[in-house]
Parts: C-alpha cells; sequence; structure tokens
C-alpha cells in the first residue's frame, strides 16, 4: 500500500516538475534546451549507471559491454516506432494524442528491453563461465560485435545512421523510469536474491560451496541490467531522435564504468550520483575546450589513485544520515517498501 | 584422484553413516583437503565413485551437491567479508528456497514470510554458536575464534546431512578447542547428520572422532578408533618420520 | 594460388606489427596482470617520435643509417614513456582491485590520446619515406621493401627479445616476477625495477611497431593507436596473455586471417573479425592456444 501512495505522488512530482521545467507551469519561468538536455541525459545515464552496478558491483561480474546492450534497446525501439508507429498509434486513436505518444512509447520500450533482455541472456550464458580480466575482454568484444553487426543492416540505416523517430521520450518519462529503475535495483539488493548476488561478489566458490547455484544468479542478474540498458538505448533514441552506431561504441561503456566507479561500486546511490557527476564534469569542463578530455582523463587517473573506492564506496547516501542520529549500530539499514 | 603427473589420493574407501563422527588425518600434503574438494564437487574424481544417499554424484556441481545435503567449511576461512554475521547464515539458508526474483522486486506475501522464516532460522543458529552478539558486524571484523565458528554455523545453515569440516581448530587456543569439541559433540547429537572432521589438533580428533582414518602421501595407512590409532606404529612414523 | 600467397605475404606482413605491439601487452600482463590499455597509443606516440625524428635529420634522400637512427630514437623515446607511465600511473594502483587498474589504465590511454590531439594537432600527418623503395617479385607475389623491412626488423626484434628473457639475468628475473611477484621480491629480486623495465622494453617494441607502420602506410594520426592497439590486444589473448611466443603466434594469426578475410569475403567485416576471434577464443580455450589454466586452490 505505502508503494503505491508513493508512486502516485511520485508521478504527480515528475508531471509537475515536467511542466515547470519546458515553461508550461509558471509562465515565464522554464530553463534553457541546453540545461534540459543535460539534465535529461543524466537521467538516462542514471538508468545505464545503476543497471550496470548491480552487475559491476554487487554481482562482482566485470562487465564492459553494457553499450552493446543499449544499442539494441536503441536501434529496436526506433526500428518499430518508425515502421509501426503509425498503426500503433491508430489502434488508439479514440484516446488524446498524449495517450497515444505514452501507448507507443511504453511499447518500443518493452520491445528494446526483451531484446536486450534476450542478447544478454545469449552473451551472458557463455561469457559468465570466465572470471575477471576475461569475462571483462569478453564482454568488450560482444559489446563491439553488437554495434558493427548493427552498423552493417542497411534497414537501419548502416554508416548513414537512422533517424525520424518521433519525440516520445522527454523529462517525465526519462526520470519515470530512472526512479523505476532505482526502485528495482534496491529492491533486488535488499532481497534474498541480492544478498545471493552480494556472496557470490565476495567469495563465488564460498557461494556455491553453500548452495547457491551461481551460474543461475549471475545470468539472470545480467540479463535484468541488460535490459534496462534497453531501455535507456529506447529512451535515448526517442529523445535525441536520431542515432547512430558510433555513440554505442566500447568508450561509451568505458564512460558508464567510470560513473559507477566515482560513485562507488555497490552503491545505487553512488551510482545515481556518479551519473550525474560525470555529466556535470564533462559538461562543466567544455569552456576549456580542447582540455578538456586531457584534463578529465587526468582527474580519473587521480581519483583512482587517491580515492579508488569512489565517493561511497559500498555505502548508500542514508548511511550516513543514520549514522548522525543513532552514534553506534554501522549496520545498512534495509530500505522498507 | 590424480592431477597431471600426480596421484593425490589413491584408492580411498570411505564410508559414513549418519550420526557417526569421522575422523581424517595425515601429514601435510596427504591429501585431505583433496578428498574434500572431490566430494564436494570441485574436482572430478579422476577414478572411482562418490555416493550419496544411494545416488552418485560424480560430476555435480558442487552447489547441486551441498543441496543434495553435503556442507563444507573451508581449511582458509572463506566468509563472505563485507556482508553481516547474519547475512552470512541467511546465504547459506537460501538454498532450501528457490531464490525468486520476481518476488523481490513485487514484495509478495510469500517474500516476507519467506525472509522471517529464514531471519528466524538463521538467528537460531547464530544463538548456538554464540555468535548472536555479532548479529549485524562485517564478518571481516570478527574475531578469528569466532570467524572459524560462523563459518560452521553458516555451512550447518544448509541443513546439511553430511557436514565436512576442513581444519576447524586452526589456529585455536585450548580453551577455544574444547567448546569446539563440545560444540561439535552436541551439533551431532542434536541434527541428524553425519560428521567428517579433517584436523592436525590431535586433542580434538581423539576427542570428538568415533573412527579415525589416516592418510599418507594419498594412500590410507590405517583406520579405527582412536586409541588404537595411536598406538599404530605406521601412524607414528608418518607423523614422526622414520626412525 | 598467387593471389593466396600474396595474402599470406601481406599477412605475415601486418601480423609481424601486431605481434610486436603485442608482445607489450603480454609482458606487461605476464608481470603485473594488468592489461594495459594505454600500450596501443604508446605505439602511436612512437610513429610520431619517429616522425618528428626523422624530420629533423631531414637529408636529401632517406637512407638506411638514417631509417635506423629514426627507429632506435623512437624506441628510446617510448621506453622512457613506458617507465613513466608505469611510475606514476600504474605503480601507486598496483595493488588495488582489478577495476581500478582497469580504469587507471582507461585514464591513461584518454590522456595520451587527447595529449597528442592538443600537441600534434588532430590532423594526419605524413610519414616521410625513410628508406630506398624496391619491389621484388619472387614467383608472381610482391614483396614492398617496406614489407620486407617489417619482417625483417619484427624478427629480428623477437629474436633479441626471447634471446634477452631467457639468457640473461635480468629477463630471467623477469619470467620470476611473471610466476609470483611476492616470492620474487622474498628471493631479492628488485620488483620495482623489473617492472619498470618490462615496461619499457614493451614500449620499445611498441614504438618500433609504429616507426615500421609509418614507413608503410605513411598516414599518422593521434588515435591510431585505438584500433591497432585493440587487435594486438586480440592477438596477445589468442596466444596467451603472458606467453611471450604466444603473442608472436598470435600476432601473426590475426594478421593473415585480417588480410584473407578483406580479401577473400568483404572489408566491412575487417575489424570485426579480430573480435569474433577473440570471442571464440574465450570461450572454446580462454588461456590462449599456449597459454596454461590456472586453478584456484580451494
Amino acid at each position: 500500500m505505502r508503494a503505491l501512495v508513493r508512486s502516485v505522488v511520485l508521478v504527480a512530482v515528475l508531471v509537475l516538475l515536467n511542466a515547470l521545467l519546458v515553461g508550461k507551469l509558471v509562465p515565464g519561468v522554464s530553463i534553457s534546451p541546453y540545461f534540459l538536455q543535460i539534465l535529461n541525459l543524466a537521467g538516462i545515464n542514471i538508468i545505464l549507471a545503476v543497471s550496470l552496478n548491480l552487475i559491476n558491483g554487487f554481482t562482482g561480474q566485470f562487465s564492459i559491454g553494457h553499450a552493446g546492450f543499449m544499442a539494441i534497446g536503441a536501434y529496436v525501439s526506433a526500428f518499430l516506432s518508425i515502421t509501426f508507429g503509425e498503426s500503433i498509434r491508430s489502434a488508439f486513436s479514440f484516446a488524446p494524442a498524449t495517450v497515444q505518444d505514452s501507448v507507443l512509447l511504453l511499447v518500443v520500450l518493452a520491445a528494446g528491453a526483451i531484446a536486450a533482455a534476450i542478447a544478454g541472456f545469449l552473451v551472458g550464458v557463455p561469457s559468465l563461465r570466465l572470471r575477471g580480466d576475461y569475462l571483462a575482454i569478453v564482454t568488450l568484444g560482444f559489446g563491439e560485435i553488437i554495434r558493427v553487426f548493427i552498423l552493417n543492416i542497411d534497414a537501419v540505416g548502416g554508416a548513414r545512421g537512422l533517424g525520424g523517430m518521433p519525440r516520445l521520450a522527454n523529462f517525465f518519462w526519462i526520470y519515470l523510469f530512472a526512479a523505476a529503475t532505482v526502485a528495482m535495483v534496491t529492491r533486488i539488493v535488499n532481497s534474498s536474491f541480492g544478498r545471493t548476488l552480494i556472496a557470490i561478489r565476495e567469495d563465488e566458490i564460498a557461494a556455491e560451496a553453500m548452495g547457491v547455484n551461481t551460474t543461475r544468479h549471475k545470468v539472470l542478474s545480467f540479463v535484468v541490467s541488460s535490459a534496462m540498458a534497453g531501455v535507456a538505448g529506447g529512451l535515448f533514441a526517442h529523445y535525441l531522435m536520431y542515432l547512430h552506431t558510433n555513440s554505442f561504441t566500447f568508450i561509451k561503456s568505458f564512460e558508464i564504468i567510470i560513473m559507477i566507479v566515482i560513485g562507488g561500486l555497490g552503491s545505487i546511490t553512488g551510482s545515481v550520483l556518479g551519473a550525474v557527476l560525470y555529466i556535470v564534469l564533462t559538461e562543466g569542463l567544455r569552456e576549456f575546450a580542447q582540455y578538456r578530455m586531457v584534463l578529465f582523463s587526468l582527474l580519473l587517473v587521480v581519483i583512482m589513485i587517491v580515492r579508488p573506492g569512489g565517493i561511497l564506496g559500498h555505502r548508500e547516501l542514508w548511511t550516513f544520515f543514520r549514522r548522525r542520529r543513532a552514534a553506534e549500530a554501522p549496520a545498512p539499514p534495509a530500505v522498507p517498501g | 584422484m590424480r592431477f597431471g603427473g600426480l596421484l593425490a589420493v589413491n584408492e580411498l574407501d570411505l564410508s559414513l553413516e549418519p550420526g557417526q563422527l569421522y575422523g581424517l588425518i595425515g601429514p601435510n600434503g596427504a591429501g585431505k583437503t583433496t578428498v574434500f574438494n572431490v566430494i564436494t564437487g570441485v574436482y572430478r574424481p579422476t577414478a572411482g565413485d562418490i555416493r550419496f544417499k544411494e545416488h552418485s554424484i560424480v560430476g555435480e556441481r558442487s552447489g547441486k551437491i551441498t543441496r543434495r545435503g553435503i556442507a563444507r567449511t573451508f581449511q582458509n576461512i572463506r566468509l563472505f567479508g563485507e556482508m553481516t554475521v547474519l547475512e552470512n547464515v541467511k546465504v547459506a539458508a537460501h538454498c532450501r528456497q528457490t531464490a525468486d526474483l520476481a518476488s523481490a522486486v513485487f514484495r509478495t506475501p510469500a517474500h516476507h514470510t519467506e525472509e522471517e522464516r529464514v531471519d528466524r532460522q538463521s538467528r537460531e543458529l547464530l544463538e548456538i554458536f554464540h555468535l548472536e552478539p555479532y548479529a549485524n558486524e562485517k564478518a571481516k571484523n570478527l574475531p578469528y575464534g569466532s570467524q572459524r565458528r560462523l563459518e560452521i554455523a553458516r555451512a550447518m545453515a544448509t541443513l546439511p546431512r553430511l557436514l565436512l569440516l576442513d581444519e576447524p581448530a586452526a589456529g585455536m587456543n585450548p580453551q577455544e578447542a574444547r567448546q569446539l569439541m563440545d560444540l561439535i559433540r552436541w551439533v551431532r547429537d542434536h541434527f541428524d547428520m553425519a560428521i567428517l572432521l579433517v584436523e592436525h589438533n590431535m586433542k580434538v580428533v581423539m576427542g570428538v572422532c568415533e573412527t579415525v582414518h589416516v592418510l599418507d602421501y594419498g594412500a590410507t595407512i590405517a583406520v579405527g578408533p582412536p586409541a588404537e590409532i595411536q598406538r599404530n606404529p605406521k601412524v607414528i612414523e608418518a607423523y614422526l618420520g622414520g626412525a | 594460388m598467387t593471389t593466396f600467397l600474396q595474402q599470406l605475404v601481406n599477412g605475415l606482413s601486418l601480423g609481424s606489427i601486431y605481434a610486436l605491439i603485442a608482445l607489450g601487452y603480454t609482458m606487461v600482463y605476464g608481470v603485473l596482470r594488468l592489461i594495459n590499455f594505454a600500450h596501443g597509443d604508446v605505439y602511436m606516440v612512437g610513429a610520431y617520435a619517429g616522425y618528428y625524428l626523422s624530420r629533423k635529420l631531414k637529408g636529401d634522400e632517406p637512407s638506411l643509417v638514417g631509417a635506423l637512427v629514426v627507429m632506435l630514437g623512437a624506441m628510446l623515446v617510448c621506453a622512457v614513456l613506458g617507465v613513466i607511465i608505469e611510475r606514476f600511473a600504474y605503480r601507486p594502483v598496483r595493488r588495488a582491485a582489478r577495476l581500478t587498474l582497469l580504469i587507471t589504465a582507461i585514464g591513461v590511454s584518454l590522456f595520451i590520446e587527447n595529449g597528442a590531439q592538443l600537441v600534434f594537432g588532430p590532423d594526419p600527418k605524413f610519414f616521410p619515406s625513410l628508406a630506398p623503395r624496391a619491389d621484388f617479385i619472387v614467383g608472381g607475389v610482391r614483396l614492398t621493401s617496406e614489407q620486407l623491412t617489417v619482417i625483417a626488423v619484427s624478427f629480428l626484434l623477437m629474436v633479441l627479445l626471447r634471446f634477452f628473457i631467457l639468457k640473461t639475468r635480468t629477463g630471467k628475473a623477469m619470467r620470476a616476477v611473471s610466476f609470483n611477484l611476492d616470492a620474487a621480491k622474498l628471493m631479492g629480486i628488485s620488483t620495482d625495477r623489473i617492472i619498470a623495465i618490462t615496461f619499457g622494453l614493451g614500449s620499445a617494441l611498441a614504438a618500433a611497431a609504429g616507426v615500421l607502420i609509418g614507413m608503410q602506410i605513411p598516414k599518422i594520426d593521434p588515435l591510431m593507436g585505438i584500433i591497432y592497439g585493440l587487435k594486438a590486444f586480440v592477438a596477445a589473448v589468442l596466444g596467451g596473455i603472458g606467453n611471450v611466443p604466444g603473442a608472436v603466434l598470435g600476432g601473426l594469426l590475426i594478421g593473415t586471417s585480417e588480410v584473407m578475410v578483406v580479401g577473400y569475403l568483404s572489408s566491412t567485416y575487417r575489424d570485426a573479425i579480430a573480435f569474433g576471434i577473440l570471442i571464440l577464443v574465450l570461450l572454446l580455450r580462454p588461456q590462449g592456444i599456449l597459454g596454461r589454466t590456472h586453478k584456484e586452490k580451494v
């Protein structure tokens, strides 16, 4: 019951925020399109970061092919909305345009998520047998193969890129899914399933010895994570309305990894922080023009040397507040609901 | 069990009944941990068979073997360091439940009842092993003796019929070792299971085990009750070297 | 048949380049268990070092001596670069978690790439011709002087390396460190020095590859290290990462397959072939052709 109330409140808040930001709520008050875009891209980053953290940070599986799943979600959903958009819309012609758009978005996002999940399964099952560096390399390889494969499909534009998607995603939808992703991952992590994932991270052999079917857990977590990346991809496609495989190279995968490491592997709030920080940093350094990337990469190396655990390490943001109130037991509380 | 050119364990013939306390001893390198690893599926035996409850378990994954009812502790402690003591035990308890992802996400009533059951069962185990005060401590922060006890408690959470203890008394002082012996006997009395113990601490082995099996260079050199084994000249020679 | 032989020759030449770069990856992984993502960029710096050096030494005619000076100079520059990278970026995080090492390597790689774009300018430059050109045609197969140089120089360097690793004390120390760093330390080996030497050697070889490539394909740009580095990396994995002869074998195999695929199938899949091989290797035989599995002791 509490969850239901919370969800309704969240939706209402997002609707209001959305209207406010685009200037429809209070006349004369809005933010520039530039900032709005940054905000929206940050939201997509949040979905990518939190979902990657599920497999990298909580399950301890070193995966650097996340961009590949994002790409699948993006291209599948884009292809569907371009090809079948009108037919889906006309099926709901009795409803107002916003409802039609929403339905279309949800349908194509679902399709993208499912496609990404299937890809996650196909990649995960053979790859997750490997450990450490080998797993990292293989996921990197798969990510690139997916990208090259998409690049060679003419039906989705190939080297010219793909355009013509309707703008179905906006602040509301992006942050709704971001919130949903955070909620879902939090629930998973705070459940018996999540405990098992963390156990696998801590000591896979011991976990197996305690009766855990490690393969099943790793693959499931990988599939869920990929599906979420697919959703992020679909939102990305329908926000920018143009896709090119250059957005989905291993560099993109690296960026997401950087986000979760800066925020703290194994911390959901950390990933949110990392995602936001990343885009703030890259945009904020934009004025340094060519020095931007040089400074950024230097910063990265320094952070790794000085504080490799990231900002929050394994902890969540609220443990800091609880610690101030109750001076003793430091156990991280389970998130209720 | 053969590793390349090395025959680690040669023709081991061992059988256990519920309620038995069986000891496996031998000098370092005799192959004792290898026996454990073969039984629990970490290694696949190059020859021979392992049967548990009338069923051959050769070739099965260790997770599956544990779910059948064989649990173990490790020679080098392998706890889930970052997790609390209670969580360590809970993870093992979950093998008796299908870890359902959907019910976790949607927080169904079934999920709640299951969580409560596991919580209760795990806390009971912590009490038995005198670990209750540490329930919310991270496992890696525990003193050494408590970590060893936690390893056993965790293995017990899988509700095994056969418990393999790999040097549980290693690094313990005499008082802790005595407490451990009482604990092992208590466990055997109150749970219907067999216990196979690998140990170097002779006091513990002779004090707790009913039958002792001696390995040397992978081969069995003696089997029998503790008193006999202690007098057996071959055993003495293996431990102390030839005259 | 001649086309096949021609492709083979081309593949051998390309493969030698990959092999030289792959050696650096494999040696560093051997001693540090680190995938040095920045290695491909060191190769790029080598090419640029060769470029600037050859412009400085501008005689009227390309000469063999000049070429030698350029190559050795570039190798020296990159050896120093490699040692610096190790000392300031990797040594502080040597004991850290794998992911930390990975990210540090990525950071260094990005730093070098973007730094190069700043310093050298993002536009491609053209490597001057260093040695007199000639073509040899043997039985219908054309072997250019550049290809010959590549194969000869690579072969020479690899032989020297093998000698160094097997016969010299430092080489033996390198092997000891790659087996067990802590034990090597306890045996009195100065692991810091050995690791620095390993980086220096690997980087020097990559520089040689950079100069050789500059001679063959005169266009160089700051991002050229990315794709070559990645393929050389696949080569190292294919041969068995950590295994020196494996790197050579892997490099030759990758080079040859790439040329064959482009020649007989289609050039769009030129880059994907390396990744395809990578995945096949990792799924079927992750330790590579010559590598050995590490069974974790329980």
